[in-house]
């Protein structure tokens, strides 16, 4: 060990990050770097899907026709998804993969640095393609995220250049996920056995092991597009003897575990937050790993409930309907768990606590709309409605989002070495939380009343509450500017962090020194560290 | 231990990225899967849908079903496309014939292929066709106004709930640039 460590300074001076820009941000290798592109990156993406977002509730506040024309509408609409899900929440748990997955496990860096940027400098071109399609002549695409066939393949010029953006996030994404598995399987220092990692470690490997099982099928699906756009094929055709439904099955095969990709590393936050502010540890660690186990495989078994109305039969109706339900027990496991923790614990209202605590709250209400739009007769009335948005922003927005504002809140001192502006971070927890409510609340009742989801215009009778949606968007996206300052704020200065930051934190990773050298666990964490932070 | 660690990565890594692989592999045999699996649960017997079937006359005079014709052309402008007639009472095990027209109006020469389905799901196992235009493309010149017959027989193991059959087609023209893409 120590002949191999002397070998390591040798050819790896521990002088720090290299200089000049080209050296240290385009070539670097060094997770905390490639972690810190990625966020900046989800970050850059956030406001500019925020932005699209905006357009959308300006459109929506009164009934008719007042900034953009409807096809500019359909294409904010599915660019905000895009933008949203493969720009922002996925390069952002990547992001935090990055940096705190070696730190909490003791290892010196990710197992495949080299592929670590490769697939991060993917990215910003994969999204250069892909919003560089708003030039072309048709405009971006407007046929949905979901890029249903026959409609998506009547998106002109705009149509090879999405497919290719989509192909570059998922060689992306899967390089990255491998990237997670080998480093979490072989990286871990000695003594960190696998029910020794923290939970975000445990919900990275599972979230993983997902993105590798279906943004190859996602890049299957994308493929059949192209190949019937342009060389004759008929998969999708029903001329050529193909069937569009098919491409809605194979769509949802990868968009279910997708969404379990999205929301997976939030439980793993959530369940690093909950604890170091209780002081207490995590109630039921091991049934948290079980549980997320479970949900990551029975996100396999319910990807036709998206599509309960295409016509199926009884049988099929039935089978993903209760299998959509058991996923209740699974999360229900893991909610309890969390209530437990803070049960009788001495809690303390830090920025990344209440983030926790309302992710908590809130996601379960998403997650009970879920559990409503699951019942298959009831889903003919819900089905494309905005229940349905509401449904997905609530476990979207206060849950993904939330547990990342809240992770980056927790470890952000850590990567900074300062302290941020707590009063500041406070007001930008409570707009945030009372606006996405007022944002997102209302459009269960416009969904239930009927309004349909991706519509630029709309019935008078659904004219209140869409207002009221929208002056929820307005507030909550002016509250987020509060983050990118505090953010900038925070790295340039403030008051000392300690290494432990937070009175209750625990694990390897409040075991370096703030700011996180650039070099960390060169060599491996003493034991009785290890056996310290996996006290629960 | 250094070079250890290389080895053990290098080993994983190529297992994933079979694993991927395989994933990329597992989204093409859904099609495949996918029609075994309309099949088994009677959703769409392409086989039965586009294939002339071989049964003997054996009518059962005393039962009645309605069976019902849909014409639907995919986008305007291709096609007139309509059945002769719209609904006819029919006797399961009789030997039936029912026409549609189409005329050409893409002003070129070009084939057409129409596409069945029968609903519902369930009736499509016992709706045979002995003869129809869908199962070859047909062929039209500029301007040309077809009648195109469908024989069939409603097979009389039907079952006894279903009392109303709808045989639907829907018309595509073939060297459309949407269809040739």
């Amino acid at each position: 060990m120590a002949n191999s460590h002397t070998a390591h300074d040798a050819h790896d001076d521990h002088h720090g990050a290299p200089q000049g820009f080209m050296q240290r941000w385009v070539l670097t290798t060094n997770h905390k770097d490639i972690g810190t592109l990625y966020l900046v990156f989800a970050g850059i993406m956030f406001f500019l899907g925020g932005a699209m977002a905006m357009v959308i509730r300006a459109e929506l506040f009164q009934p008719g026709l007042q900034f953009v024309d409807p096809q500019f509408f359909n294409s904010m609409t599915t660019m905000h998804a895009l933008v949203m899900i493969f720009g922002g929440m996925m390069p952002a748990w990547v992001g935090l993969a990055n940096w705190m997955i070696p730190l909490q496990i003791g290892a010196a860096d990710m197992a495949l640095p080299r592929m670590n940027n490769f697939s991060f400098w993917l990215m910003p071109f994969a999204f250069i393609l892909l919003l560089s399609t708003f030039f072309t002549g048709g405009g971006a695409p407007a046929g949905g995220w979901t890029l249903y066939p026959p409609l998506v393949l009547q998106g002109g010029d705009s149509f090879p250049m999405a497919m290719f953006a989509v192909h570059m996030m998922g060689a992306s994404s899967i390089m990255g996920a491998i990237n997670v598995i080998v480093t979490l399987m072989n990286m871990r220092a000695p003594g960190m056995t696998l029910l020794r990692m923290p939970l975000f470690c445990w919900t990275w490997l599972i979230t993983a092991y997902l993105l590798i099982l279906v943004m190859p099928v996602l890049a299957g699906a994308v493929t059949m597009l192209i190949t019937d756009h342009f060389f004759g094929t008929s998969f999708f055709s029903a001329a050529g003897g193909g069937d569009p439904v098919m491409y809605q099955h194979i769509f949802w095969f990868f968009g279910h575990p997708e969404v379990y990709i999205l929301i997976l590393p939030a439980f793993g936050v959530v369940s690093e937050i909950l604890p170091t502010f209780s002081r207490k540890p995590l109630f039921g660690y091991e049934s948290m790993v079980y549980a997320t186990a479970s949900i990551g495989f029975l996100s396999f078994i319910v990807w036709a409930h998206h599509m309960f109305t295409v016509g199926m039969p009884l049988a099929g109706q039935l089978f993903f309907m209760l299998t959509t339900m058991l996923i209740a027990v699974p999360t229900g496991v893991k909610v309890f768990n969390w209530s437990a923790t803070m049960w009788k614990g001495s809690l303390t209202f830090e920025p990344p606590m209440l983030f926790a605590i309302s992710f908590l709250f809130l996601f379960t209400i998403g997650g009970f709309s879920g559990l409503m739009l699951a019942i298959a007769p009831a889903d003919f009335q819900y089905h494309d409605t905005y229940f349905v948005v509401a449904h997905f922003h609530y476990v979207l927005v206060p849950g993904s989002l939330f547990a990342i504002i809240g992770g980056v809140y927790y470890w952000l001192p850590k990567w900074s070495g300062h302290m941020y502006n707590m009063t500041l971070a406070k007001w930008h927890f409570w707009l945030s939380a009372i606006f996405v409510n007022v944002l997102f609340f209302p459009q269960h009742f416009l969904g239930l009343a009927g309004m349909p989801r991706r519509i630029p215009d709309y019935a008078t009778q659904f004219a209140d509450w869409n207002a009221v949606s929208s002056i929820g968007a307005f507030g909550f996206g002016l509250a987020q500017l509060i983050f990118p300052y505090l953010i900038w704020s925070c790295v340039r200065g403030g008051e000392k962090a300690t290494a432990h930051v937070w009175e209750g934190s625990h694990g390897l990773e409040w075991e370096v020194p703030s700011p996180a050298p650039y070099h960390s666990w060169s060599e491996a964490p003493a034991i009785e560290l290890i056996e310290r932070g996996a006290a629960h | 231990m250094e070079q250890h660690g290389k080895v053990a990565n290098r080993s994983l890594t190529i297992k994933l990225v079979l694993v991927a692989l395989g994933a990329f592999g597992f989204g093409f045999a859904l099609v495949p899967l996918y029609d075994v699996l309309c099949t088994i649960t009677g959703v769409a017997n392409k086989a039965n849908l586009t294939q002339a079937a071989r049964i003997a006359e054996h009518p059962d005079e005393a039962r009645e079903v309605t069976v019902e014709f849909v014409a639907q052309v995919p986008s305007v402008g291709s096609w007139e496309f309509a059945p002769v007639v719209t609904s006819m009472k029919v006797h399961p095990g009789r030997l039936y014939e029912a026409t549609y027209t189409a005329r050409n109006l893409s002003g070129r020469d070009t084939y057409g292929q129409a596409v069945p389905d029968v609903a519902p799901s369930k009736a499509s196992a016992y709706f045979r066709k002995t003869e129809c235009f869908c199962f070859t493309p047909q062929h039209f010149t500029a301007t040309e106004n077809k009648t195109m017959p469908v024989r069939f027989i409603v097979d009389p193991a039907l079952p006894e709930y279903i009392d109303r059959i709808t045989l639907a087609y829907t018309f595509y023209d073939t060297q459309a640039p949407s269809a040739k893409r």
